[in-house]
């Protein structure tokens, strides 16, 4: 059978199963897309793991993971300007890291054309918010398409491309995690002749310098451009009507939904349940939003709902065109806080549409739940080294310390039983919330955490901040060698890329002096370096490393005759202390009925980090039968 | 035949993903419209992983509606209990693979790991039908989810799942060794 990437690679057209994210690979091959650049974030990874599946050697196009969102936007940029289709993507909060940059692209003629691929997440499924990436594109006067399936997107890439080079201007492929994971039958087409890489800047395909009055004329043809793009959307088969009944009138009135991508998914399932003849426009292009096509679809209705997912966005800009061309249609919304929050699967979307006419929607796709007690928070995995550190760190610290949280898989030391990390705010904040949670405080001592990955990312200018200033923190850096809970892609102190940067090094260089390393599995040690760089006056570093386990485990398994280790609990020994189960947490402890603790086998990596923290040292290498 | 919602749930690393993965491409080849979505991100980390599959001709998104799915897979006794709770659909069916892997409220003492009399009830309440795996000799406990694909084979719950076509799947997943090991389990 086909490899993936002979797949993914495949000049010819052809059909077969592939997931969002992997289409949207496929089209940036078939689009002749150069440059690829990116930051790890879910929904979005996915596309880098295809791409990253061709080998070198094959590969016409370059794929770089940058040190952060706003470096990969500007790589892309870069590339544009000097005549290469270029692609950036990332997650939803990604752009809040790329903004700065963002913002300015619609101002600007990037010349060989600029898709960004957004992730966005409804529902925080693995996020720190939802927050709606439409806004951005408005402020940025950047053009938004929003594909409801892996197909659209597919599709949607390709249009994307084609009319970003067009109108040398970038567009925003808005993805939302259901999209970027959905997998469906997809028809690819060829992808043709290899293009070159291009060095064709030129200062007098635009200007590219905005600063004070320079900023009117490039800010006007941003606007134009937007106007283009609007006869696109206008005519655009992405802005369509769903009519599975021949229209009629319900009681006396014509009724219609507006919506957009994947609520409008749930829309349809809704209304071929209901067997009733109301119909859908679908507005999938949706930025600039095709007004024309919109006030028609108003002007044949009674009454119109508007069901799309996250902010009310759609909805004003619908009530304020309505209001302008004075449209008598009753534009009915969502009506509660709970609607602008998660997503809008067919259920809720069920209860929206029935809300408003019941008579309509009485049967279908009501919400049946019984929820369920006994939630499965995520853990760190077996033998994670995060685990080891934080309980190492809680035997140093004294009553009343506060302990600030970043953002990685040690997020999950706030959960039980660890307690650690108590607050977030964004990837990298931590050095700064924790200085200013020393200012004027006497009292209680900070500590604060850092991922390996994020300290590059976004750690790096808070930490100068705190050497310059000397605030008294401690900063625990989680190193594991990779950018974990993304999936385990490379960073600039990986040294999979390049030589590996020392994170020992640029702290001594930038003078921090109080710097210890100590693996996390040498757990008193840990404790004893916190307990003194808690002691030390300003600013202090403890490295806590360990690789992450579940990658290097996957890598042991892979070799020939790896044997799968275990510990076991003496029970002759074990004095119920549940050190093991209530303060370490391993989730391959199991306390059974009858009180006794065991370890399940099928969990356990037999790495041994549970021993030391077992007061009767019960916890030992179990000696394999095999 | 009428739509089918496969629900399928399991533990963050227990390879629910290839089950998933495997599913989609058999009901494929059987002949079926498929349309599915997977867990990423966080939850993969020891929490609650889920994967929708719908196969159908009138189906638009890919996410099953709460307490609509037919058929429950699950890969662990509690997220089977879950699932026929919170998922399944009256007369539905759950096949689940009889791991036991207890959360931290388990641990902690907060709450009681379901008994295979509790799951059967709250499968009864919803007048299904349940059906228990395990495999006491697997040397590999990577391979309960192949271990799962082997009885839904047997039960027939979809009409056309063969050996032939859950091996053509699979040979599309996994290098040739990992295949033949799999391949012996599931022509046992
Ligand atoms: C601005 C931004 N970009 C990307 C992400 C996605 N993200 C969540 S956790 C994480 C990994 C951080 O890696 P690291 O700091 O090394 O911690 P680890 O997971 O390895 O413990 C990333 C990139 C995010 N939340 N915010
Ligand atoms: S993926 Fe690695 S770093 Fe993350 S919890 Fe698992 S072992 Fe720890
Ligand atoms: S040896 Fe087993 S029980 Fe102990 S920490 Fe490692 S995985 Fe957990």
């Amino acid at each position: 059978m086909k490899k993936f990437y002979e797949q993914l690679t495949d000049k010819q057209p052809w059909q077969g199963l592939f997931m969002g994210n992997h289409a949207v690979a496929r089209a940036m091959l078939e689009a002749g897309v150069k440059v690829i650049t990116s930051y790890p974030g879910s929904p979005t990874p996915e596309i880098a793991e295809a791409l990253n599946s061709v080998p070198q050697e094959m590969r016409d196009f370059h794929f770089e993971w940058a040190t952060n969102e706003k470096v990969a936007t500007e790589i892309a940029f870069g590339s544009s300007i000097n005549g290469n289709m270029s692609v950036v993507f990332f997650k939803s909060v990604g752009l809040n890291v790329a903004a700065d940059s963002l913002v300015q692209l619609g101002l600007l003629n990037l010349t060989g054309g600029l898709v960004v691929i957004l992730g966005d997440d409804p529902g925080a499924n693995s996020s720190q918010n939802e927050q709606d990436n439409r806004h951005f594109a408005r402020m940025s006067y950047i053009p938004v398409m929003e594909p409801a399936t892996p197909s659209e997107a597919y599709k949607m890439f390709l249009e994307a491309a084609k009319l970003s080079k067009k109108h040398q201007m970038p567009i925003i492929l808005r993805l939302t995690t259901h999209v970027c994971h959905a997998k469906e039958l997809i028809t690819f087409g060829a992808i043709g002749e290899s293009k070159v890489f291009k060095s064709e800047f030129d200062i007098k395909n635009g200007h590219y310098l905005p600063i004070t009055k320079t900023v009117f004329p490039l800010k006007k043809k941003a606007m134009e451009k937007l106007d283009l793009i609007k006869k696109e959307s206008e005519r655009s088969p992405f802005n369509r009507v769903y009519a599975p009944f021949d229209c009629e009138e319900i009681n006396g009135k014509k009724l219609g939904i507006i919506s957009s991508s994947m609520p409008a998914l749930s829309v349809m399932e809704n209304i071929d349940n209901s067997g009733n003849a109301v119909d859908l426009l679908q507005i999938n292009f949706s930025y600039p939003l095709p007004e024309t096509m919109i006030a028609d679809y108003l002007k044949e209705k009674d009454e119109v709902i508007i069901i799309e997912e996250l902010d009310r966005i759609m909805e004003y800009e619908i009530k304020s065109l309505a209001f302008d061309r004075n449209i008598k249609c009753r534009i009915l919304t969502r009506k509660t806080h709970d609607d602008i929050m998660g997503e809008l699967t067919s259920e809720r979307t069920w209860d929206i549409l029935s809300g408003h006419w019941p008579e309509v929607f009485e049967s279908g796709i009501k919400p049946v739940t019984q929820p369920f007690a006994n939630p499965r928070i995520p853990q760190m995995c077996p033998g994670c080294g995060h685990r080891s550190a934080f309980h190492a760190i809680k035997q140093a610290l004294p009553k009343g310390t506060i302990t600030v949280g970043d953002i990685g898989c040690h997020s999950l030391g706030f959960f039980e039983p660890y307690n650690m990390g108590e607050m977030l705010l964004s990837m990298g904040h931590s050095n700064g919330t924790a200085a200013g949670l020393t200012i004027g405080n006497e009292k209680r001592k900070v500590l604060a955490f850092i991922g390996d990955s994020t300290f590059f990312h976004a750690g790096l200018p808070a930490i100068i901040n705190a050497v310059l200033y000397d605030h008294d923190f401690t900063l625990v850096i989680m190193e594991n060698g990779t950018t974990a809970m993304t999936g385990h892609q490379p960073h600039a102190g990986s040294g999979e890329i390049g030589e590996k940067i020392s994170i020992d090094k640029l702290l001594e260089s930038i003078g921090v002096k109080f710097i210890r390393r100590v693996d996390t599995y040498q757990q008193s040690k840990l404790t004893e370096y916190i307990k003194e760089s808690l002691d030390h006056k300003g600013f202090s570093v403890v490295i806590a490393s360990h690789p992450c386990m579940l990658k290097f485990m996957k890598q042991q398994r892979r070799k020939e005759g790896f044997v799968q280790k275990h510990v076991e609990i003496d029970q002759n020994k074990c004095k119920r202390h549940l050190t093991c189960i209530e303060d370490f947490g391993c989730p391959s402890f199991v306390k059974n009925e009858n009180g006794s603790i065991t370890v399940n086998e099928d969990l356990c990596i037999g790495d041994g980090s549970c021993r030391p923290t077992c007061p009767v040292s019960a916890i030992d290498f179990k000696k394999e039968a095999r | 035949m009428k739509d089918l919602n496969i629900y399928m749930c399991g533990v963050g690393g227990q390879g629910i993903g290839l089950l998933a993965e495997a599913m989609l491409r058999a009901c494929h080849k059987a002949g079926y419209d498929v349309k599915g979505v997977d867990t990423h991100g966080l939850a993969q980390r020891g929490g609650t992983v889920i994967s929708h599959l719908r196969i159908g001709k009138k189906i638009h998104t890919p996410l099953i509606p709460s307490g609509k799915a037919n058929i429950v897979i699950a890969l662990e006794r509690l997220e089977g209990a879950r699932a026929a709770s919170e998922m399944l659909i009256e007369g539905g069916k759950v096949i689940f693979y009889d791991a036991q892997y207890q959360t931290i409220g388990n641990r902690l003492g907060k709450f009681k790991y379901p008994t295979l009399d509790e799951l059967e009830k709250s499968v009864k309440a919803k007048k299904g039908e349940s059906v228990r795996v395990f495999e006491e000799e697997l040397s590999d406990p990577r391979m309960q989810n192949i271990v799962i694909i082997k009885k839904m084979i047997e039960l027939e719950w979809i009409p056309g799942l063969s050996v032939k076509i859950v091996s053509e799947a699979l040979a599309e997943l996994m290098h040739v060794k990992t295949l033949e090991k799999n391949l012996e389990l599931i022509k046992q």
